[in-house]
């Protein structure tokens, strides 16, 4: 009796220890859709309380982004200038190409660390995740698409009508649920496990070289974090960085603000996975780090709207750096570099 | 003693009830619909597209797009109070007569005297996250070709047409008006208040026996004029620019409402 009582409990346990196990344990195929929030990072600023990320708002998410029906004629995707092995830039290319090899005037910039950007594109005319989509895909020069069209297109097709199904409980496809399932699979797309990361987290393989170190030390010597800030390496601001000194073709922030004070500013890019996304700068123009680094140092073009951060107190342009520095910083930029997020498969085409 | 006081409280409560009711009549209290009828107008006549019309520079312009947002709408009473309508947002379309005919439900009876509301969309609603863009502000729905998705924000007032004086491709013109304020930065507010009343002090009678209808025409021409007279010559094609807020400047006075009916 006391033996049974004994084997019906062990019995019990064993069920619900089964039980625990299988419910814990993830469907297969099912990637990890927790959202990486680094430590080294400051808060969020996307609200993924109105969008929480499920895996079927994810997959849907990451079948709108590579999926080509997305333009006019059904021949680029997102992913066509957001390559996932560029840090989802558009590496060798100095500015998007669109549909019918139509060019944009500015270089499609890495879709990273979306959830942490104050505002989107490189004047910053989007400041809401959940918008940035819609912009690509109406512009003339990327997708040329109209998006009743492009929700026709979309209801179409057995497939969506069930994974919007299975993200959103309903097959209605409309423009809430196709922009929250894009902005679901870009605010996954968290780069934080460069190098340099694990050196500031003290985790394993976080290694500096004294190269880099010293790089790191000059980066701030030379006031860089003051626009590459935080751990994001950007403070999101609009700055005139003396790429050129007139903007009759693209008068950057100033077209969202009509500010004059903000002709030919920018959006201060992120610094992550600089070995992947070049060529370099809003309009493409610098094809290398060497070259980058010997604009701030020798080549800064002066005009009215300059950031003064890039005048020396006599009045000359620019960062003044040797070589040598220059070198030393470039190190140290390459150390930003994160393999584990290009190489990711749940982000992988 | 304790009867006669209760008897007269009885009565002064009998007394206040029936005075709160005789003072409401029926009507007042019952809601009713109001429609609001938007007729396009060039200067005296309705607006007819494709059909060539002189501005204030004196130049012949043709249109093909006359739209326009209609937002927090207002109904004013002669006593100077207000009912707000909630959630106004409407997108009224030259091509569309549906568009130009805004019921709205349940509005408190009484007379109304006056109607206010703003053109185009207030600052608050267009910084708002995606899933307040429904209906009329639906950027893949009815906001479409309403809405910059480059620069986040709704084109309040859309003038479209040609003209044998425009600088443009196919001697078209283009007049795409927005700008809310700015979201991060401020910028231009093309944001217009209106209101109108009627000249001949008509009233529109709410009550749920009565439907009346509210007559406010929107004059395209008056895109051209007062304060700042729009040549199409010199100015062809207009959106999001310094010059735009001149343009909205004339706008602000194109509607005036022409008549109420009473059925």
């Amino acid at each position: 009796m006391k033996i049974k009582y004994i084997k019906l409990i062990a019995l019990l346990f064993g069920l619900a220890f089964t039980t625990f196990i299988t419910s814990c344990k993830p469907e297969d195929n099912q990637p990890d859709i927790s959202l990486f929030l680094p430590a080294n990072f400051p808060q969020p600023v996307y609200n993924t309380d109105t969008n929480p990320i499920t895996p079927e708002g994810f997959a849907l998410g990451k079948k709108l982004f590579f999926d080509p029906i997305l333009s006019r004629d059904s021949s680029v995707s997102c992913g066509f200038c957001h390559i996932p092995t560029a840090a989802f830039s558009n590496a060798a290319h100095p500015v998007s190409h669109g549909i019918e090899d139509k060019l944009g005037i500015r270089n499609a910039p890495a879709v990273m660390n979306m959830v942490w950007h104050t505002t989107f594109f490189w004047d910053g005319g989007v400041h809401n995740l959940d918008f940035t989509g819609l912009n690509a895909i109406q512009n003339p020069v990327e997708m040329d698409e109209q998006l009743p069209n492009l929700m026709v297109k979309l209801k179409r097709q057995q497939t969506y009508r069930k994974m919007f199904t299975d993200a959103f409980g309903s097959d209605e496809i409309n423009t809430q649920t196709l922009t929250k399932a894009l902005s679901q699979f870009m605010a996954m797309l968290v780069s934080a496990n460069s190098r340099y990361d694990k050196y500031v987290r003290n985790e394993a393989g976080g290694n500096l070289t004294p190269d880099e170190l010293e790089g790191l030390q000059l980066f701030k010597e030379k006031k860089c974090n003051t626009c590459h800030a935080t751990d994001l390496f950007s403070d999101f601001s609009f700055r005139n960085n003396g790429i050129k000194d007139s903007f009759d073709d693209d008068k950057g922030r100033f077209l969202v603000t009509l500010n004059p004070n903000d002709t030919g500013k920018f959006k201060v890019p992120s610094l992550r996975n600089l070995q992947y996304t070049y060529p370099y700068m809003h309009n493409g123009s610098i094809g290398t780090l060497e070259a980058v680094l010997q604009h701030y140092a020798g080549g800064v073009l002066p005009s009215q709207t300059l950031d003064s951060l890039l005048i020396q107190p006599d009045g000359t342009p620019g960062i003044p750096m040797t070589e040598l520095e220059q070198t030393k910083i470039i190190a140290f930029l390459k150390t930003l570099t994160d393999p584990q997020f290009i190489k990711d498969p749940r982000f992988a085409e | 003693m304790k009867k006669i006081l209760s008897f007269v409280f009885a009565l002064t409560t009998l007394f206040a009830m029936f005075g709160i009711t005789s003072c409401d009549k029926d009507d007042e209290v019952t809601p009713g619909p109001l429609t609001l009828h938007f007729e396009n107008r060039a200067g005296n006549s309705k607006l007819n597209f494709g059909q060539a019309y002189t501005n204030a520079a004196g130049e012949s312009v043709t249109f093909s797009t006359f739209n326009y947002y209609v937002s927090n709408l207002k109904l004013k009473k002669a006593d100077g109070t207000t009912y707000e309508v909630p959630n106004s947002y409407f997108l009224v379309k030259g091509d569309t007569p549906a568009s130009q005919e805004i019921t709205l439900q349940n509005v408190p009876g009484g007379d109304y005297v006056g109607v206010e509301f703003l053109l185009g969309v207030d600052s608050l609603k267009s910084a708002s996250d995606i899933s307040q863009r429904t209906g009329a502000l639906d950027p893949a729905g009815d906001a479409q070709g309403m809405y910059w998705m480059w620069n986040s924000g709704y084109i309040f007032v859309k003038v479209e047409g040609t003209s044998p004086a425009s600088t443009e491709a196919g001697n078209l013109f283009f007049y795409h008006i927005g700008g809310f304020g700015g979201y991060s930065s401020p910028t231009i507010n093309n944001i217009k208040n209106i209101s109108v009343a009627s000249s001949m002090n008509e009233k529109a009678s709410v009550s749920k026996d009565s439907h009346p209808e509210v007559h406010i025409y929107a004059d395209v021409l008056e895109v051209f004029k007062t304060p700042n007279v729009l040549s199409v010559a010199e100015h062809s094609n207009v959106m999001f620019a310094p010059f735009s807020t001149s343009i909205a400047n004339n706008y602000a006075d194109m509607f005036s409402l022409d008549h109420i009916h009473n059925d």
